[in-house]
């Protein structure tokens, strides 16, 4: 493989992705040319065209549906689906069809990621596609798309960073990075989006960050993308007189985003349109859902504006006879995004989750709780020791604080075109800083909110190379194993578990940490059958260190996980033997966890599988 | 990415992507200038039999030949017309019959096909003034002016310089981005009918 010429980013998105690069023949000193890649795509049967975001859809169509040739591509003439605008258009008036919101389905624990189960209410005849491959589609086209434009330098001969929310379990990071293996990418590495939408700003200024951000500083990353809201805390500290970057904790996953957001509103249109007896089909629902967006931004942004007029065209040729006219008031906007998604809650208040009712369709595990700050709030007072043990940082971690007080924020996700609603997080935030008689925390402005993303991982590509700053933090969660406690049984109760860490909080790329061999907590195996552990990750406990056994813990600070799978292989062994290993974690280059099975007498490894196994199902 | 037309010379055949605006504009304006109508009336007539004049005055040299139109092939109009009924919903709106409809309806409707047309113009073409200074202000036309882009009005007498007041900036289309097509595709459908099951 030849030295690669470019430094390429790609924004794996819920509802669109991008691809930025930097050409790393013509870099002068910080200043990189950063470009983004118009991306080909069928917009409409046997029309490609080049816009630079490509839509997270995939249609399963018909065999009758289209004729011959119109889903060509420049690079290909046979595809049996359609990838980008297409899709997304074809989808609203077929939804059986449409693949949507792969990436949530990624990472969602309920299910077997490898089984055909998108789109999930499709009727039997569809040949059903697994969200891994609807992943490899996307990241397929976007490498079509790259050869295509760039015939001399292929993709996979370039060093590539795919984005990934920072909340994505280990099985979600190992499963993008097998989407991205299948599709053709060679030199590879995750990054997290927040960390990507921070190298965009730092990238963006031209050095200029290091004036803007001091020692002591912690910068909360807010971003709220299209189905996800994703946060991070990274903090500033200098090291022999040079700035560096830590990002000292990440949250939970949360799928609740902008689309969330303009689909609530359509709802309060459609039920208003009800209420005269209008009822809108899918298609106009979606239709009225995009009339919200335009509205909303509007009605956020200029004062003035007390309602806009909403049109939703009607379907047949009959324009004017059949489309339907009403108005999104100010009012509504207001009591919907604002109250609603954005309200000024308290500090103490915590996200409302409720038991979800007993028969639930299977579907994605939407946030319950609509309210963005809210659960910016529980982060915030999760983390209030993020930075308690942190090395070399200035600011002292003030007792009394109730939650972590960051002193700046970068926003980066589409919903934050609306400035009013920048200004309601930052009140909201400063509000709670004030309670507790902080310094009142600045935005960092200035950045692209539809490619910041792709744009911040081409130039992470770039300073992987070995220039430029670059943020460290390592692992954001420690992970444990339970282990059952040796005690005499009692009847009617379960033996009390323990859980042992068997990967540790900020372990570095490319690092390896073994389990103290001193320590008994062997695992036996036996040989040919599978060993499931139950497996818990942790985002607050950074003291624990590997091989550390928890007795207690605090509800809330450990997150169970799925289960995760050792089998050892029958070759060379008798059928039914137990083998004693210890585990060894391992954190890869690439940016995803490895467990590792070693046998006591040495030599010997085997992977732990993340078992992608749903709940309760099991292929053997 | 595509085709972008600098200034043709003045006396070249117009292409056929600066033939768009130039029928769209035409069109408009046949509709509100009953004087620019009855010149494009004029133009559609068969050419006055000016034939003894040109036979008087140069008999030996032979008549050159008329130069032969371009024929356009029709895909491109086609596909644009394809992209403002996708979008903005054109030919339902114009094959409507507007009479049985209050001005609330068509306002409503006028509001699809203005936010659609808008949506196609920025997309697929990057259109910029033929002249930035600001309409009503005084502008000097030099000897040499691209009577292709810039249309003199009203006195139009003398030899330039031309003084005058800019009462339409004009449009120049600086860059257009048409989709590309299928081989097989048939840009004749500019709407498929829509069948439910």
């Amino acid at each position: 493989m030849s030295a690669p010429r470019y430094a390429i980013g790609i924004d794996l998105g819920t509802t669109h992705s991008a691809l930025a690069y930097v050409d790393l023949d013509a870099i002068d000193g910080e200043r990189v040319d950063l470009r983004v890649l118009d991306i080909p795509q069928l917009t409409a049967p046997g029309e490609v065209e080049e816009p630079p975001l490509l839509p997270s859809f995939l249609y399963l169509p018909h065999a009758d549906e289209f004729s011959a040739g119109a889903l060509s591509l420049p690079w290909r003439d046979d595809h049996d689906f359609a990838v980008g605008e297409l899709a997304r258009a074809r989808g609203a008036t077929t939804p059986i069809r449409l693949v949507s919101s792969a990436k949530s389905w990624l990472c969602h624990a309920g299910v077997d990621r490898r089984d055909a189960i998108l789109p999930n209410d499709a009727p039997e005849e569809v040949s059903r596609v697994s969200p891994l491959e609807a992943s490899i589609r996307y990241l397929a086209h976007l490498r079509q798309a790259w050869d295509h434009a760039h015939p001399e330098a292929p993709l996979s001969e370039q060093d590539v960073t795919v984005t990934i929310p920072a909340s994505f379990d280990p099985v979600a990071r190992e499963l993008t990075a097998e989407a991205a293996r299948a599709a053709g990418y060679e030199a590879l590495t995750l990054l997290e989006e927040p960390q990507a939408a921070l190298y965009n700003w730092i990238q963006a200024s031209e050095g200029n960050w290091r004036k803007e951000v001091k020692p002591g500083d912690i910068i909360l990353v807010v971003d709220v993308g299209g189905g996800t809201s994703d946060f991070s805390l990274i903090a500033v500290l200098e090291h022999e007189g040079i700035l560096e970057l830590h990002r000292v904790a990440v949250g939970d996953h949360i799928l609740l985003g902008g689309d969330n957001m303009d689909l609530a509103l359509a709802h309060v249109v459609a039920r208003k349109l009800a209420a005269t007896g209008s009822q809108l089909d899918p298609w106009q629902l979606r239709a009225l859902s995009y009339a919200c967006r335009a509205a909303k931004e509007r009605l956020l942004s200029d004062p003035e504006l007390q309602a806009l007029p909403i049109v939703v065209p009607s379907r047949s040729s009959k324009l004017i006879g059949g489309s339907i006219r009403t108005e999104l008031t100010r009012d509504e906007v207001t009591a919907i995004i604002l109250e609603g998604f954005f309200p000024q809650s308290d500090i103490t208040q915590r996200p409302v989750s409720k038991a979800r009712g007993g028969l639930t369709r299977m579907g994605l595990p939407y946030a319950q709780d609509a309210a963005v700050t809210r659960h910016l709030g529980a982060f915030l007072g999760r983390q209030v020791g993020a930075t308690a043990e942190l090395e070399g940082f200035v600011r002292p971690a003030d007792p009394d604080a109730s939650f972590l007080h960051p002193t700046a924020v970068l926003f980066n996700g589409g919903v934050f075109k609306s400035d009013i609603l920048i200004e309601r997080t930052m009140a909201t935030v400063n509000g709670w800083l004030a309670g507790e008689n902080a310094a009142d925390a600045r935005i960092l402005g200035g950045a692209d909110l539809d490619l910041a993303v792709a744009r911040g991982a081409a130039y992470y590509s770039h300073v992987r190379r070995g220039s430029g700053v670059r943020i460290r933090g390592g692992t954001a969660r420690a992970y444990y194993v339970a282990v059952e406690s040796a005690m005499p049984a009692v009847p009617g109760m379960e033996p009390p578990m323990q859980a042992l860490c068997v990967a540790p909080f900020g372990m570095e790329e490319g690092t390896e940490v073994e389990l103290p061999s001193l320590l008994t907590q062997d695992f036996g195996l036996v040989v040919g059958e599978p060993v499931h552990l139950r497996f818990f990750g942790s985002s607050v406990r950074r003291q624990d260190r590997m091989g550390t056994m928890l007795e207690f813990w605090a509800p809330d600070e450990l997150q169970e996980l799925e289960e995760i799978r050792a089998t050892l292989p029958p070759e060379g062994r008798r059928p039914g033997e137990v083998v004693q290993v210890k585990l060894l974690a391992k954190a890869t280059e690439t940016g995803t966890l490895e467990l590792v099975a070693e046998s006591r007498s040495g030599g010997e490894r085997w992977k732990v599988e993340f078992n992608v196994r749903g709940n309760g199902q099991d292929e053997d | 990415m595509s085709d972008s037309n600098a200034t043709p010379p003045v006396n070249t055949d117009p292409s056929f992507l600066r033939r768009i605006p130039l029928a769209f504009g035409t069109f408009f304006s046949i509709l509100s200038e009953q004087r620019f109508a009855a010149r494009v009336l004029d133009l559609r007539l068969p050419p006055a039999p000016a034939a003894p004049t040109p036979a008087a005055q140069a008999p030996a040299a032979p008549k050159p030949a008329p130069r032969p139109l371009k024929e356009a092939t029709p895909d491109a109009a086609l596909q644009l017309l394809g992209l403002l009924q996708r979008d903005a919903r054109l030919v339902d709106f114009a094959e409507e019959n507007l009479e049985a409809f209050s001005d609330a309806d068509i306002g409503a409707a006028a509001r699809v096909v203005h936010a659609g047309c808008r949506k196609v113009l920025r997309e697929h073409f990057s259109i910029v003034p033929v002249v930035q200074d600001p309409e009503g202000s005084r502008i000097t036309l030099n000897e040499g002016f691209d009577a292709a882009a810039i249309r003199l009005t009203g006195n139009v007498v003398g030899t330039a310089p031309f003084n005058g007041s800019l009462s339409h900036r004009g449009w120049r289309v600086a860059e257009t981005r048409l989709p590309k097509l299928a081989e097989q595709h048939d840009a004749a459908i500019v709407a498929q009918a829509e069948v439910e099951l």
